[in-house]
């Protein structure tokens, strides 16, 4: 660059660059997280005004971008993930915005010799953009000295350290194990700069996400159901491996499998639009979880769906 | 005696920056990259050898690069070549092919001519270095 901009709007950055796209679409999609919003804001604003200093020719350096998403299953992790590099795409410090989701099984290989081939096969796809690492304290197995999982996460952190510009890292877990993980490998904890923590999900957002899911899906429920389904989710709670939206997600599937079942048993001659898309009481009540819980067996199950 | 085989071989050598431009070019057709070297660059010698398998899935060429910087590290006196695979027709077949480093000296090649059969010739081609 031979001349160098004297002034820089942010205001225009803002909008022209298409983070407050980005940004809105967050806000509109994703129910509660206010904590998790505010970071992200908070991040998108330190990015913009990097990205404006570079503009103005200050002297700067490729802020550390890799991040680690904390919380419990079912909180959105995966699908923060997905906006921060669409957000990331945009500000111009990834060059592609796609994401890889990775888990263990992905970097860590069977044999001597197979880990490192198979962790950079999944470094070079996921150059230029994200790289999501789920449940990352799985790479790391203090039982077992000899563990593969110890070659995989050298060779991410000198990927992390040395190509900086090239991609980002998310590694994502739940908090008390994310945090066990972190204090084995201190190498980690000083290479990722963005600690971002989601919260769980209230009673009140979790309904209000079931409403998005059916709206989504084209789905309506009767007022009836709505309390029904505002019941199930309290109940729900209290039971084993409750995985906040993923739990509620499966519920939803599940009373439409009810519905289908009753229209088909029950309906004689053609039914409209409006029936097909209709969840009653009914539908939501016939699930265990209101039959006095689900003994510990079924629960296993329920938590593996 | 430049070695003229593949792609852009009539050019001056090609920049990381440009091989970057063609490797991204590939990405973009959904073509599959692979790195091979070669220390005997015959023209008839067609079985060059893998630097591990070629790339699939790659969005973005720096993949590609890292490979070759690991390639051009160890064999950095051998002739170096992106081939670019093509699996439209149900195949990978080879579509785009071009040398991306070369020996500091490159070796000739000599043509001898063999007298059989009375005036008869035959014509035969080695590498001389």
């Amino acid at each position: 660059m031979d001349t160098l901009a004297t002034t820089v709007d942010l205001r225009a950055e803002y909008e022209s660059s298409g983070v407050r796209e980005v940004l809105d679409e967050l806000d509109r999609d994703m129910i509660g997280l206010a904590p998790v919003k505010a970071r992200i804001r908070e991040t998108a604003a330190l990015l913009l005004v990097e990205k404006a200093r570079k503009t103005l020719g200050l002297t700067h350096l490729t802020p550390t971008l890799h991040m680690s998403f904390t919380g419990n299953p079912g909180t959105g992790k995966t699908t923060v993930a997905l906006k921060m590099a669409g957000l990331l795409k945009r500000l111009g410090y990834v060059r592609k915005g796609h994401l890889v989701s990775v888990t263990r099984d992905d970097l860590v290989g069977q044999y001597i010799g197979h880990t490192a081939p198979k962790t950079k096969e999944v470094l070079k796809r996921a150059m230029g953009g994200v790289l999501f690492i789920d449940e990352a304290y799985y790479l790391y197995r203090p039982d077992n000295e000899r563990d593969y999982g110890q070659e995989a996460i050298e060779i991410l952190l000198q990927i992390m350290e040395n190509n900086r510009d090239d991609l980002v890292v998310i590694l994502a877990g739940y908090a008390d194990r994310m945090d066990t993980f972190f204090n084995a490998n201190p190498g980690f904890r000083s290479r990722i700069a963005h600690h971002i923590d989601f919260p769980d999900y209230t009673d009140a957002e979790l309904l209000a996400i079931t409403e998005h899911m059916m709206a989504e899906q084209n789905y309506r429920a009767t007022d009836d159901a709505r309390t029904a389904f505002g019941e199930y989710i309290g109940l729900r709670r209290a039971q084993p491996h409750f995985a906040n939206a993923r739990s509620i997600r499966n519920a939803f599937d599940r009373a439409r499998l009810r519905q289908a079942n009753r229209l088909f048993a029950a309906a004689e001659g053609p039914l409209d639009a409006e029936a097909l898309s209709t969840l009653v009481e009914a539908d939501v009540r016939a699930s265990r979880v209101f039959s006095g819980g689900l003994d510990s067996r079924t629960a296993e199950m329920e938590g593996k769906k | 005696m430049r070695n003229t085989q593949g792609t852009f071989s009539f050019l001056p050598d090609l920049t990381d920056d440009q091989i970057s431009a063609q490797i991204q070019y590939c990405l973009d057709k959904d073509w599959a990259v692979g790195v091979e070297y070669c220390y005997d660059p015959h023209p008839r010698n067609i079985y060059w050898d893998m630097w591990g398998n070629p790339m699939f899935d790659l969005k973005d060429p720096k993949g590609v690069m890292m490979e070759l910087a690991d390639c051009r590290k160890v064999h950095g006196d051998a002739y170096i070549r992106l081939n670019a695979f093509d699996n439209t027709r149900a195949v990978e077949s080879v579509t785009l092919s071009f040398i991306v480093n070369r020996p500091k000296v490159e070796p000739t090649i000599r043509m001898t001519r063999q007298e059989v059969n009375g005036r008869s010739v035959r014509y035969t081609h080695e590498i001389v270095r």
